[in-house]
């Protein structure tokens, strides 16, 4: 017995030791980051990589917001050329010209948030549907949302370019949103949450005479909340991330999202590393501050949908 | 008689079922077909024909020539056998090293435990685009630090071209997946190992079984369903790695994917003829062998 | 869970915030509310244009309103705030608003096959003759500018530029701009320093193979690490390894006609073993023409193979002084080596092409902006923003072959024009040979045999020709 706690402390001491040093991996990408937006140009180029900026400087913020500049915010109304006297895409363009960098990052929030909302709630109703409701066709609908729900957008590039484009959503950014919301992995996680409502309240509730709509929204929904919060999560930063869509749906600037903008200024000058970190900055600092914030919600609503399963 | 009204009654029961069950479906389903089944339809239509950029009509039937020429196309072999290397490597993997790191710091105090989770959190959080671009910069053959810092400890004697060299690439590439896939199955885990009802552990414990046994038989079972959300979420993250193929190697040096391969495909070689058809053809295969995956994924769950 | 609840409503509320800040908008003062692609000045001109589209106007008919002009960075036309002083005085002049994209040679290509394939090409592109003519033109996507050519105008363009615009059938799918010559550069300090400055002829920028040879093996036993980097990660900048390759023993790259592509001869084979075989030179998969720019300037590279005059104007873009590195080490342009020292450089060409949007009056108005920047007293600051020679001597009386009369750089590299080589660029399956190029460059790089690393790869480059 006193051995075996003396190597279970061994072992902890270890592990911890080199879970420190994991950690410290884990954050050098962020620190090369941060240091490198400040870095002098002397410190950028030089040949032996240099730690700490020797001068904390501007300069690099300066050259992103001088390289690219774009209209505060502009909506597009989607399916608006169905029916503006132009037949082109209507578009509400206002504030003052800024640098570009705002505005990608007013897209990609708008987008994510777009994305969020509207994923949450048309997955969890379908989720709920799939879950209690015994509606014929249902099983095979799960089977096509199961092997549908890992796929790669890539599968349908083309098509999807073109129906976006037949649909006037090309080069919008409702054509990153809508596909977004049509993966159905919300859908799956939804089910697997509703699944544990008990079919007994459902019951008691309709017997008490409450309308679908009514059971779904005060009895179901507050029972999938800790699910629909990990879907939130999970949809705001796959959405975040899906630089892919963003690469091949849009092609103005005004309609960059960070991600896509920071990418293209790589490969225009994929020179200049000390702007490029400014713009990775600028790109994870305000998303980093946010889950530092919200943390408690990020890794509390995710548990406990998960267990449950 | 009355099996008649049951019956009549349980047709009525049905298609209130079929009615509440569509309309809760239908906002979901607007999106999933407009935007995945007809795009997958119209897909595998399109794989079946010589389709290109030039045409912007449906291309002519050709059956299964595209496939057929896919199985003799090297490249298109390598990205599918490095796309499964990926896929294969990096969910073990991930889910391993997350269940490592949970075990180890669940039990830690909060402030150290939410500490850890967060700096294991911050590359989900960070944004593809960024962290693939700060790890270019590393990974750089020149004045990277990575070579810079081996050079110096000794472990290298030149620099080694890490994105340039096809021993080292797909490596280099699954490492940033795997910096970028942890964070939530840490998360997830930290959570369900504390849900893990902590008397059973101890009555185990009492009756002699060693960490581990109470491990594998106390907490694996109780965070299975845990385990299974991170393996899904996993391989959907594996298939997201289009940024660092596209933005670190084009494809070069041993990276190729089928994902990045269709893209390229589609959109440089577009003097290829019935270049569009093909790209779609790698799509169908593509998706086939994911769904295979999703099933198997499934099946492997309802036997649990 | 209210708390997330109220997260959940923040996040709405952002969303309603801002999307409502649109829809407010009109009533905003100095807003402007504007579609996609007509500008608000003219609402009346900008309904007439469809109807104008569906009559196909003859040529002078009503121009639009709004154009969209994307281009890649050719000099400074690649930098926002330049380009916009050249459209804003277009706009000033005609009325005629003109949205600007800006593309990248990492993947400028694929954003516009994206586009045209959902049907959304922009107006104006600002390009060479490799992609508006050999590969967007012969595919039909272009309008042919002959009419925008009197004879005025072709005595007044360089014959080769012009031909090199001009595809098969006739057609004039690229209303020339600028031009150069690709050269390549070396770091003067670090050749010096190596005692390898004895290589190079600096009066008359060229070099023999021999010498070349002799450089690197000096450089390398000084630094003792890569010198040149054959740099091979994707198509950015081929032309440099392509005048290198072909230089070096007096090999070709197509043949004559420009029907097929000769990669796989002796000369090449002979090239790309001696590349391969020196110490201080590397096959570098991880870098493209611009990264190999970037380590050149940084001082790591001692020599650049993806060079030209607007780079020697402006290392890297950086802004850092003409010639010059990040330390202040001396730069100087190079012809490729050859047998001879007299070497073929690479042309390039750069000028506008329209996208056939099946729309007269956007193309009407195109046609205004490439008159406006290609042939007129404005097309002087149009060459100086690319920071390239002009293809014409003069436009519309205003002469143009002095413009860089005072700039001793440009003047210097004026003794580079006379080689330059043959514009094979415009041989059928180009943008598909590219992809072979580099990959082969890789395969040899990683230690595939020369002679089947070509083999294979030349058979790729000339199916795609054939297609």
């Amino acid at each position: 017995m006193e051995n075996k706690t003396g190597n279970s402390k061994v072992y902890k001491i270890i592990s911890l030791v080199v879970l420190v040093i994991l950690a410290l991996l884990f954050l050098f990408p962020l620190y090369w980051i941060v240091t490198g937006a400040f870095k002098p140009a002397v410190d950028i180029y030089a040949q032996k990589p240099v730690w700490w900026p020797s001068e904390w400087v501007m300069t690099n913020f300066g050259n992103l917001m001088n390289k690219r500049s774009a209209p505060m915010w502009e909506l597009h109304i989607p399916f608006s050329r169905f029916f503006s006297a132009t037949g082109e895409s209507i578009a509400i363009t206002t504030g003052p010209t800024v640098p570009a960098v705002f505005r990608w990052l007013l897209n990609t929030i708008f987008m994510a948030v777009a994305a969020m909302l509207l994923t949450c709630l048309t997955a969890t109703m379908a989720g709920y549907a799939l879950a209690k409701k015994r509606f014929r066709g249902r099983s095979i609908l799960f089977g096509l949302i199961i092997c549908a729900m890992a796929l790669p957008k890539q599968v349908v590039l083309i098509p999807l370019l073109k129906e976006m484009s037949a649909i006037g959503l090309y080069n919008t950014i409702w054509a990153i949103i809508f596909p977004t919301v049509g993966w159905p992995f919300g859908v799956f996680l939804m089910k697997q949450f509703s699944e544990g409502i008990p079919g007994e309240i459902l019951e008691a509730a309709r017997i008490d005479g409450a309308g679908e709509w009514n059971t779904f929204a005060t009895i179901v929904f507050p029972m999938v909340k800790p699910g629909v919060g990990a879907l939130a999560i999970f949809t705001f930063i796959n959405s975040w991330n899906d630089y892919f869509m963003q690469l091949v749906m849009v092609s103005s600037n005004v309609n960059y999202t960070i991600p896509l903008g920071i990418a293209t200024l790589q490969a225009e000058t994929s020179v200049d590393m000390g702007m490029l970190m400014a713009g990775a900055a600028l790109a994870s600092v305000p998303i980093i501050i946010v889950f530092l914030l919200f943390q408690k919600y990020f890794t509390q609503g995710i548990t406990m949908g998960a267990v449950k399963g | 008689m009355s099996k008649e009204v049951s019956q009549k009654r349980s047709h009525a029961l049905q298609r209130r079922e079929d009615i509440a069950g569509y309309s809760f479906m239908l906002p979901s389903l607007i999106f999933f077909v407009g935007f995945v089944v007809i795009p997958m339809v119209i897909c595998i239509w399109l794989s079946l024909t010589d389709s290109n950029m030039h045409t912007q009509g449906g291309g002519n039937f050709i059956g299964l020539k595209n496939f057929i020429d896919l199985v003799k196309d090297e490249v298109f072999l390598d990205a599918l056998w490095n796309t499964f290397v990926i896929v294969f490597v990096s969910v073990p993997t991930v889910t391993a090293f997350s269940l490592w790191v949970s075990s180890a710091i669940y039990k830690l105090k909060m402030p150290v435990l939410s500490a850890f989770r967060c700096i294991f959190y911050l590359p989900v959080v960070t944004g593809s685009v960024a962290v693939t671009v700060v790890w270019k910069w590393i990974f750089d053959n020149y004045t990277g630090i990575l070579n810079s810092v081996l050079k110096t400890t000794g472990a290298i004697d030149a620099n080694i071209n890490w994105l340039g060299d096809e021993k080292y690439a797909l490596w280099c590439i699954i490492l940033i997946l795997f910096t970028t896939s942890v964070g939530q199955p840490i998360v997830l885990y930290v959570s369900a190992l504390g849900n893990v009802d902590a008397s059973l552990v101890e009555a185990a414990q009492v009756d002699g079984a060693t960490d581990l046994q109470a491990f594998w038989k106390i907490k694996w079972p109780q965070i299975m369903p845990t385990t299974l959300y991170i393996l899904v979420i996993t391989t959907i993250n594996s298939f997201q790695c289009f940024a660092l193929i596209q933005l670190l190697t084009q494809g070069g040096s041993g990276t190729q994917t089928v994902m990045y391969y269709i893209y390229y495909t589609a959109f440089k070689l577009t003097e290829q003829s019935g270049h569009f058809g093909y790209a779609n053809a790698m799509g169908v295969v593509l998706a086939i062998f994911i769904g295979i995956l999703s099933a198997v994924q499934m099946r492997l769950a309802k036997e649990k | 869970m209210k708390k997330f609840l109220a997260l959940l409503l923040i996040g709405a509320m952002t969303l309603s915030t801002v999307a409502c800040g649109g829809s407010d908008a009109p009533a905003a003062e100095e807003t402007q509310q504007e579609t996609t692609e007509a500008a608000p000045a003219e609402p009346a001109a900008e309904e007439e244009a469809p109807a104008a589209a569906e009559e196909a106007a003859p040529a002078g008919g009503d121009a639009a309103s709004s154009i969209t002009l994307w281009t890649y960075p050719i000099g400074k036309w690649g930098d926002e705030a330049t380009v916009k002083g050249l459209t804003d005085t277009f706009t000033a002049k005609t009325g005629i608003t003109v949205n600007v994209e800006f593309l990248a040679y990492a993947d400028g290509d694929d954003k516009v096959n994206t586009a045209i394939t959902a049907g959304q090409a922009p107006d104006l592109i600002m390009e060479g003759p490799e992609r508006l003519v050999a590969n967007w033109g012969a595919n039909g996507y272009m309008v042919d500018l002959s009419d925008m050519l009197d004879d005025t105008d072709k005595s007044e363009i360089q014959a080769a530029p012009l031909a090199a615009c001009t595809a098969p059938g006739g057609e004039v799918y690229e209303y020339p701009l600028v031009m150069t010559a690709h050269c390549m550069a070396v770091n003067l300090n670090a050749f010096k320093e190596a005692g390898a400055d004895q290589y190079l002829d600096l009066e008359n920028h060229t070099w023999t193979t021999e010498n070349f040879i002799k450089a690197v093996e000096a450089l390398y036993a000084h630094y003792g690490d890569t010198v040149a980097a054959v740099y091979c990660a994707g198509q950015g900048g081929d032309q440099g390894t392509r005048a290198l390759v072909n230089n070096l023993y007096g090999g070709s790259y197509t043949d004559a006609a420009h029907t097929a592509y000769t990669w796989n001869s002796p000369e090449n084979v002979k090239a790309l073993e001696q590349l391969k075989s020196m110490d201080g030179i590397a096959f570098d998969a991880s870098l493209a023409g611009g990264d190999e720019i970037a380590k050149f300037y940084q001082g790591v590279l001692k020599m650049a193979f993806c060079w030209n005059i607007a780079q020697q104007l402006d290392p890297n873009a950086a802004g850092t002084g003409a010639g010059l590195t990040i330390t202040g080490d001396e730069i100087a342009f190079m012809s490729f080596p050859s047998e001879t020292g007299e070497s073929k450089l690479q042309g390039g060409i750069w000028g506008f092409g329209i996208f056939d949007n099946g729309d007269a009056a956007r193309i009407e108005a195109s046609k205004q902006f490439i008159k406006y920047m290609a042939d007129s007293e404005a097309t002087k600051d149009a060459v100086i923003a690319a920071n390239y020679f002009a293809v014409r001597s003069s436009a519309e009386g205003t002469d143009l072959s002095t413009i860089w009369a005072d700039n001793d750089i440009m003047n210097e590299y004026q003794v580079l024009m006379p080689q330059l080589g043959d514009y094979y660029q415009v041989t059928p399956g180009w943008a598909g040979q590219r992809t072979a190029w580099w990959a082969m460059l890789q395969k040899i790089g990683s230690g595939t045999d020369v002679t089947e690393a070509l083999t294979q790869y030349e058979g790729e480059a000339n199916a795609a020709a054939a297609e």
